[in-house]
This record gives structure tokens, C-alpha cells and sequence, in this order.
């Protein structure tokens, strides 16, 4: 990397995350470079998936149970508390609530994304595991909605991470979610929804739209 | 018996309470469901959530220790198990219990949750050490007034074998331990409550406040071994009860309903009350069933 | 209220004052005398509440105007004070001395018109705008659309319709 732009990534880090020197218990000076001591910088490999009867009886098990990032980014996430009531109950389905990334499987981004989350959400979902499956829902993740002129929200959210199943309306209500849900489940049990694997083969395309667009980049290519 | 017929019956005793702990967790999960009005999960849920998480393709690990926190966790679990004596007067499920093994599974409680602590630690994120913080500490009240309960027994039938005391409750209800002892019985499932952690002390990995505590930052293979560990912990942790309190059992049909009732106990308290903060369970444990321990061994003592 | 307005007008240069509705009034005021006035009206005539603060941007008369709608809880009562101040070096007086939140407002303010608060704490930090390198986008020759357009790219050959005059080519093509 140049020196200029060295300069120029460095102007956005958290103090924290700057060249800095440490002193150690003895007393002696240890330079830090937190973005490549701190943070792990290998880039992903694609995961094969397996073949055969095998691969079929693991996805019918992942498309049964999905565990879903509580993790809202527009004004849909007000739909999706409803979904675990009793009159939706959406845990019939298999579906469950996880508050971690590590551990959930779908990512679903309800609504509008401004770049400021469009940023959180990249760092979400490079946080998730291999299989991981996106859900979009609502107009504005599709072409921009309302929004479509907005200064600040994302028009095509396809551009920045692969998308699994798109679900149309403004908002659509939570039947329409459940009927999502179970779309998504028909296209992991036919083996078509590899979008972690895609988006580690054009990572590099979709890294430099995502770099176009959040042009504060503070952050390591790849957040594991 | 020899040491390979032995081995074999330990592994297969695993497999059951492996499974009966994942359909329970199943029937449990269905009844709250119903009681909420819903349909609520498949029964075999726990089963397709654990295949999924054993199927995850790529795991990443923070260091050694992360790596063998749930190791820990799932050898203090085993390790409970393989001590325990499940069935009452069978030569062939009662594991490698011995004269001392009351002592040796109160150590293997709190081993696991040393190691995951380490793991968690490892792992590096907030909530885990929070979750971890509160979980030793709530564990540590637990224990008091649980090892009063099983000191007071140990009195009252001068032994430290499992399998002696259950063989001195049997011949009826009025024999067991709930009716000769009930003050230590009392101690002991409230401080069972706590050690199954559900909803008045799961402060320790309550989702909406401090997302899931120590396993945040475990996932895939990782999680699967711990919900391994959780199905097996909470049968053979009934079992235990079920062997010092409520006369044992004779058969695996008994071992189940007891088993099951015993869990439900917990379950059934969760439903109702809700969660305490982690500075209201500590006091709540060092008062009530501190002081009903204390008398339990007092009564012994006089 | 008209007692007050009378009050005021006896220590302060205010004009244009509009009654807009009963128990609301809004007042016009020179921008250096706005820190005394509203410090005045805080301590002596119970305005307690900062209700909101914003701006306005009058392209055409190359000015901001700047709104604080103070609350009088007791009375209830509320007075909208706006000054105005020039485009070219948009600085105003902070007053997160008299109300804390004010600071919030102030930042955003500074992200979203480029009106500069010298002296309130962390007036330069990005608010919702995370590395924004153009002119403000709530300033009235910001065209939000044009920078949308560049910004937030269309996939390339892919065409955007109207829909309303799509929808009268599809259903009535002769028209």
C-alpha cells in the first residue's frame, strides 16, 4: 500500500485502532499496528460443500433450522417481534432468534440501509459462518423504495452482499415473512442458496463496490 | 463385571440419556408453547438444531483455551455421568459409581464451568466475560446450600456412595429421602433451580441482556459440543436428585418419569416468576436455602 | 403572553412578531443578541424547555435562518425565536452552556447545513454522515438526486421507468 493512501486510510481510524506504542510490563516500547496485529488478516476460502445424499440430509437440517440474527436495520424490523407471538409463531417453522452473529445462519435486513449500517451490516455478516443466507425485505432493499434519490441509503442491496430471497411490499407484514422463510427453505433444500461461498468467489467485486460506497473504510477487508 | 462388557454399557447409557435429554428439551420447549397458546417448535427440534450446528462448514478459532472450553464443559458433564448410578440394582447401569463417588461428581459440577470460563475468557468478547463473572459467582451461591443438602445426607446415612443411599430409600415413598430429610430436600431443589438456569437465575445467559453470555463467541461445531453437554447435564443433574432425594429407580421407565418431573420443577418456576438480576439471586441463595441447609445439618448434628 | 412579548420588546430588538396560534408565538431577532435573550428568558420567564432548533436555508436571500422553540412548562407557552445569519460563513453562537442536549443538535446541524458551532464539544463528529466528502446535503444547491445517481449506481444496461407514465404506455399506448 502507498504511503498517500496509508495516510489517507489512517484519518478515519478510532484512536484506538491508530499506530500507536505500547509499554510493556518491563518497561520497554512495542509498536502496535492494531489493523494487522489485532485483527486477523487472511482473506476467506470457499467451503465446498459436500456431495450427494450427505449434502442433501445437512441442508434439509440447515433449512429446518434457521437461526436468525436479531439484528434490525430499517423501520421493518418492527415486523419481525411479531413473527414469535402466538399468532404467527414463526417457531414452528424452525426459525429462532439468536443475538449473536456467530451463531445465527440468516441475516435479514428490514428495510432501508443507510451506509452508516450499511457498514454494521457487512461487519455482521462477514461475522457470520459459512452457510449464511440473506433475506432482503421490502421495496427499499430492492431498487431503493422511497429512497430511491435519498443522499444516504443504498439503492440495490445485491451490489454489497448476496442476497437470498427478496420480499416484496412496504413492509410486507409478517405472513409475507413466513412465506419468505419458507421460500428460503425450498432453495436450501434444492442446494442453490451458496450466496457465503459466492460472495467469497467475487469478493473482490463486491468489496470495491462496498468500498465505493462507505468511503470512511476503517475496518479490516475481510471482518472476520 | 469385567472392564469391556462395562465400557460398552457406559456407552450405551450415554446414547439414552444423550437422547432422552434432547427429546426432553423437545417436550419441554412443546409445552410452553401450548401454554402460550402456540404450536410451538417440532419436538425434534433439538435434534435438527444439533445436526445444523455439526454441519457448519467454517468454524475460526480465538486460541487453545477457546478451543478446549467446550471440551471442558462436555468432560465435566461426562464425567458427572460416568459416576452416577442410573438404575437401581443393576449391575449393568451403574457406570463406574464407587464408595466415594458423592464427592467426586460435587467436584465435577463446578469443572466445567471453570473450563468453559477459561474458553469464554479466550474468545475475548464482553458479554462472555460478563456472562462468565455472573455465572461463577451465582454458581458459587448455588453450591452452598447444595453441599449442605448433600453433607446433611451423608449424615443422616453415614455414607458417601450413590448407590448405598438410594439402596436405603427403598421400600416405599416413606422411606425416601423427601420425607425422612425434607429440610435438606427443601435446600437442595431450590438451589437446583439455579444450576438448571432457567428463568429466576438465567441472568447468566439471558439473550436480552447480555446476548447469550459466555458461548457468544462459540458457533458451529463448538456450540453443537455444548448443546451436547446441556442435554446430557440436565438428565444426569435429575439424576442425581432423583438418586438422593426421591428413592432412585428400578428401571429406565421410572428413570424417565422422574427424570422428567424433576426437570419440570425448574421449568414449572421458570414459567412463573420472573428473572433476577445477578445481585438479587446471590443474596436470595445465601438466605433461604443457606439457612434451611444449616438447619438440615443442624438436626442431624443435635 | 402579550405581556411578555411586550416585556421583551422593551430590552430587545425583536420584529415580525406572528401569533401563530394561541399560546404560540415566533419572533424575529438580530443573531448577536440571541445568547442574552434566550439566557433571559430561561432564568427570568420560566422558558425551561429547548422544544427543538433547527434551520432553514433561504438560498434566494443567501441566509440560514435558524428556529429555537423554547417551552414554558408552567404556563405553557411556547416562543420560536428565528435569527438569521449568511450563507457564505455560516457561524453561530453555541448554547450547550444552557442546555445540554443542545450539543446534539448543534452536530447535526454542522453535518447537515455546515452551520459551525465553535466551542460545543464534539460539534466535528460525524453524525449520520459517516466520511462524507461533499457539501452539505441538507443545503438547498445540494442536488440529491443527481448524487444519489452517481453515488449509489444502477447495475450497468439496466433501465429505471416512471411508473405512472409506464403504466399509460402499457394501458393506453395511442393516447
Amino acid at each position: 500500500m502507498s504511503e498517500k493512501k496509508q495516510t489517507e486510510q489512517d484519518k478515519f481510524l478510532a484512536p484506538e485502532n491508530k499506530k500507536h506504542t505500547v509499554i510493556g510490563p518491563d518497561g520497554e516500547e512495542i509498536q502496535v499496528d492494531p489493523l494487522n496485529d489485532y485483527f486477523c488478516t487472511d482473506l476467506p476460502k470457499v467451503e465446498a460443500p459436500y456431495k450427494g445424499v450427505l449434502e442433501k440430509f445437512l441442508n434439509w437440517a440447515r433449512a429446518e433450522s434457521l437461526w436468525v440474527l436479531s439484528y434490525g436495520t430499517g423501520c421493518g424490523s418492527i415486523e419481525l417481534p411479531p413473527l414469535f407471538s402466538p399468532r404467527f409463531d414463526a417457531y414452528r417453522f424452525g426459525v429462532a432468534m439468536r443475538p449473536t452473529p456467530r451463531q445465527s445462519g440468516v441475516l435479514i435486513i428490514s428495510g432501508y440501509l443507510a451506509v452508516k449500517t450499511l457498514k454494521r451490516v457487512i461487519r455482521s455478516y462477514e461475522q457470520m459462518q459459512n452457510p449464511k443466507y440473506v433475506i432482503a425485505l421490502g421495496s427499499c432493499t430492492i431498487n431503493g423504495g422511497m429512497y430511491w434519490d435519498s443522499y444516504n441509503t443504498i439503492n440495490r442491496l445485491d451490489h454489497y452482499l448476496p442476497v437470498d430471497v427478496y420480499i416484496a411490499g412496504c413492509m410486507p407484514r409478517p405472513e409475507a415473512i413466513l412465506a419468505g422463510f419458507n421460500k428460503l427453505k425450498e432453495r436450501i433444500k434444492s442446494g442453490n442458496a451458496e450466496g457465503a461461498n459466492e460472495y467469497i468467489e467475487k469478493l473482490e467485486w463486491y468489496k470495491a463496490n462496498q468500498k465505493k460506497i462507505i468511503k470512511d473504510w476503517n475496518m479490516p477487508t475481510y471482518n472476520w | 463385571m469385567n472392564i469391556f462388557p462395562r465400557i460398552v454399557f457406559v456407552l450405551l447409557g450415554l446414547f439414552i440419556v444423550l437422547n432422552w435429554g434432547l427429546i426432553m428439551a423437545g417436550i419441554i420447549r412443546k409445552i410452553i408453547a401450548r401454554l402460550g397458546m402456540r404450536r410451538g417448535i417440532k419436538v425434534f427440534q433439538p435434534y435438527i438444531n444439533l445436526i445444523k450446528n455439526y454441519s457448519i462448514r467454517s468454524q475460526l478459532s480465538h486460541g487453545v483455551m477457546f478451543y478446549l472450553g467446550p471440551v471442558f464443559r462436555l468432560s465435566g458433564g461426562v464425567g458427572i455421568f460416568l459416576f452416577m448410578p442410573l438404575i437401581y440394582g443393576s449391575d449393568y447401569w451403574s457406570n463406574f459409581s464407587f464408595t466415594g463417588d458423592l464427592i467426586l461428581i460435587t467436584y465435577f459440577m463446578f469443572f466445567g464451568m471453570l473450563g468453559m470460563a477459561l474458553g469464554a475468557g479466550e474468545g475475548g468478547h464482553p458479554y462472555s466475560a460478563i456472562g462468565i463473572s455472573r455465572g461463577l459467582a451465582q454458581f458459587t451461591a448455588i453450591e452452598v446450600p447444595m453441599t449442605l443438602a448433600i453433607l446433611s445426607i451423608a449424615i443422616q446415612y453415614q455414607t458417601l456412595s450413590i448407590s448405598e443411599i438410594v439402596a436405603a430409600q427403598q421400600g416405599g415413598i416413606q422411606n425416601w429421602t423427601m420425607v425422612t430429610n425434607p429440610l435438606a430436600t427443601i435446600a437442595a431443589m431450590l438451589s437446583f433451580l439455579g444450576a438448571m438456569g432457567h428463568s429466576p437465575f438465567n441472568v447468566v445467559m439471558a439473550p436480552q441482556e447480555n446476548p447469550v453470555g459466555p458461548p457468544t463467541e462459540y458457533h458451529g461445531t463448538f456450540l453443537g459440543v455444548l448443546q451436547t453437554n446441556r442435554a446430557i447435564l440436565h438428565v444426569i443433574e435429575a439424576v442425581l436428585y432423583m438418586n438422593l432425594f426421591f428413592g432412585g429407580a428400578s428401571n429406565w421407565g421410572v428413570l424417565i418419569i422422574k427424570t422428567f418431573l424433576i426437570y419440570f420443577w425448574s421449568v414449572f418456576v421458570g414459567m412463573v416468576f420472573p428473572r433476577f438480576r445477578v445481585d438479587q439471586s446471590i443474596p436470595w441463595f445465601l438466605k433461604i436455602p443457606l439457612v434451611i441447609g444449616i438447619a438440615a445439618i443442624v438436626v442431624f448434628i443435635i | 403572553m402579550n405581556e411578555l412579548i411586550d416585556h421583551i420588546k422593551a430590552r430587545f430588538p425583536i420584529y415580525d412578531v406572528i401569533e401563530s396560534q394561541p399560546g404560540q408565538i415566533f419572533v424575529s431577532l438580530e443573531a448577536s443578541k440571541l445568547i442574552p435573550m434566550i439566557t433571559s428568558l430561561k432564568t427570568n420567564h420560566g422558558f425551561t424547555v429547548l422544544v427543538i432548533f433547527t434551520a432553514v436555508d433561504w438560498i434566494e436571500d443567501d441566509k440560514f435562518q435558524i428556529t429555537y422553540v423554547l417551552n414554558n412548562p408552567k404556563e405553557k407557552q411556547d416562543l420560536g425565536i428565528r435569527v438569521f445569519i449568511h450563507r457564505d460563513d455560516a457561524t453561530m453562537e453555541s448554547i450547550h452552556h444552557l442546555w445540554k442536549h443542545a450539543a446534539t443538535f448543534q452536530r447535526e446541524l454542522k453535518e447537515m447545513f455546515g452551520i459551525d458551532f465553535p466551542g460545543s464539544p464534539g460539534v466535528d463528529d460525524p453524525f449520520l454522515l459517516e466520511g462524507w466528502d461533499n457539501i452539505p446535503p441538507m443545503r438547498r444547491d445540494f442536488d440529491t438526486k443527481k448524487y444519489s445517481e452517481e453515488t449509489y449506481f444502477p447495475r450497468p444496461g439496466r433501465e429505471t421507468n416512471d411508473p405512472a407514465t409506464f403504466m399509460k404506455q402499457m394501458l393506453y399506448p395511442d393516447d
